[in-house]
């Protein structure tokens, strides 16, 4: 019904962006890095910070900082895009696969999906098919430097194919389940799913 | 699957300049449905072309106004969407939305108070959807605002905010950063902890508090409560960067 709307006097100004094949529907570009949270940063002392696989897993697996950065790791550049409307290009972090990650643990064959946990208490829901093959890491570094506490420091998941709420900031660590549970967007309303190709808002969308 | 959220196409009603960048527009929608005090719209804008633009706006009226939303917008120089609502919308218009949005940054009357809300410009938006939920509240809690503006006209709601001044269980602390006007008895400088601890001891033990504004305000008030003793889990905050 509203497919042929048209606002009365309205041009937009990103018809001449040269990466708009790379922009999400209902994206705009954004050089800055916008930083929404629920709640208040929380402070972790590197001492403390420890990241853990557990749940459906034949082996858990907690490692200190140091042990988590010095795993494998790679320079990772992709795009991000916020549930907010911002899409970022071309970000550069440092961090580990997914997939290094969960080939430490011994994944049981019944897991089908994640909840990443993060210091301060945020969750957020994902599918293992969405976190393998190169599609997911943890990072510690942005931009050639530590990641900022704003940013989800000291580690942070990032999952650049869907909205950026699902890369976990602060994160401490991931529980597979054969049944999904939805985190804490997704239990207020947002998408489960989030892909932003598919402009996969909120519930229903 | 749950319902989707639909896009509805709405008629402004009114427009009411609050400071030189900022205006409220009054939205009728036809498909109205009552919204939880610090929630927002998302509008969106096409043009001739198919082209789409999104932005969200937060809603500044409290929900008990049936049939129609206030949406509070400023004018971002560089911006897309706001410089069409400053430029171009008139009464009359019709702007196509969708929402209410938002499960977190919410406050309604049953979670009860104290409040403390904390706000830097534009921020104070979905703060004063709660504050003009609880004028009508019973029992209405004690409430706290703690407001960062640049100046004297960049006060977003002045008027009603002096006028609320009489209702004892409200206290509203203004803090002018850039340069105040001749006779100004409030704050001069950006949010600081003598401040936040000042807007504790005025609003009592344990209150639930809601920050809204730039990323550095929003990061040195909720950093700064924390240090002063509030749970974190009490804090809500919604940071913006540039939103335009």
């Amino acid at each position: 019904m509203t497919d042929r709307f048209v606002s009365r006097g309205f041009v937009g100004r990103t018809h001449e962006d040269g990466d708009k094949a790379r922009v999400p529907p209902g994206q705009y570009l954004t050089d800055s890095f916008p930083v929404l949270s629920a709640g208040p940063t929380p402070q972790i002392p590197l001492d403390s910070w420890e990241f853990s696989i557990e749940g459906l897993v034949r082996s858990p697996m907690r490692w200190s900082w140091q042990e988590f950065t010095a795993l494998p790791s790679r320079d990772w550049t992709v795009d991000i895009s916020c549930v907010t409307k911002w899409t970022k290009l071309d970000t550069r972090w440092h961090g580990v696969s997914l997939d290094d990650l969960l080939a430490a643990v011994e994944m049981d064959p019944r897991a089908r999906f994640v909840t990443a946990h993060s210091f301060g208490g945020y969750t957020t829901n994902l599918p293992l098919t969405d976190l393998l093959n190169n599609q997911a890491f943890v990072a510690w570094q942005y931009d050639g430097a530590p990641l900022e506490p704003a940013h989800g420091g000291p580690a942070r998941l990032v999952v650049p194919h869907l909205y950026l709420w699902k890369s976990a900031k602060w994160v401490r660590g991931l529980r597979l389940h054969e049944e999904d549970e939805p985190g804490f967007w997704e239990s207020l309303g947002y998408h489960n799913r989030g892909d932003p190709w598919r402009e996969e808002r909120y519930s229903g969308d | 699957m749950p319902e989707p959220l639909a896009w509805q196409i709405a008629t402004v009603t009114a427009i009411r300049a609050e400071t030189p960048e900022v205006s409220s527009f009054t939205l009728a929608l036809p498909a109205w449905r009552a919204h939880r005090a610090g929630q927002h719209y998302d509008v969106r804008l096409t043009a001739l072309d198919g082209y789409k633009a999104q932005r969200s706006y937060s809603i500044a009226s409290p929900p008990s106004r049936a049939g129609e939303v206030d949406l509070t917008i400023e004018r971002i120089a560089d911006g897309e969407v706001s410089p069409y609502f400053h430029d171009v919308v008139e009464v009359g218009d019709r702007v196509e939305l969708r929402g209410p949005i938002g499960g977190y940054f919410v406050w309604e009357p049953a979670l009860g108070g104290p409040l403390l809300l904390i706000a830097g410009g534009s921020g104070v938006v979905p703060l004063m959807a709660m504050l003009r939920e609880r004028a009508s509240a019973d029992p209405r809690p004690a409430a706290v605002l703690l407001h960062s503006s640049r100046t004297y006209e960049d006060v977003i709601y002045r008027d009603e905010l002096d006028a609320l001044a009489g209702d004892a269980g409200l206290r509203v602390i203004q803090t002018l950063t850039r340069s105040q006007p001749p006779g100004w008895h409030g704050y001069a400088r950006r949010i600081d902890k003598p401040m936040l601890a000042e807007a504790i001891a005025a609003s009592g033990a344990q209150p639930l508090v809601y920050i809204c504004g730039p990323t550095l305000l929003v990061e040195a008030a909720a950093n700064g409560l924390v240090e002063l003793g509030v749970p974190p889990v009490q804090v809500r905050t919604e940071r913006f960067g540039p939103t335009s």
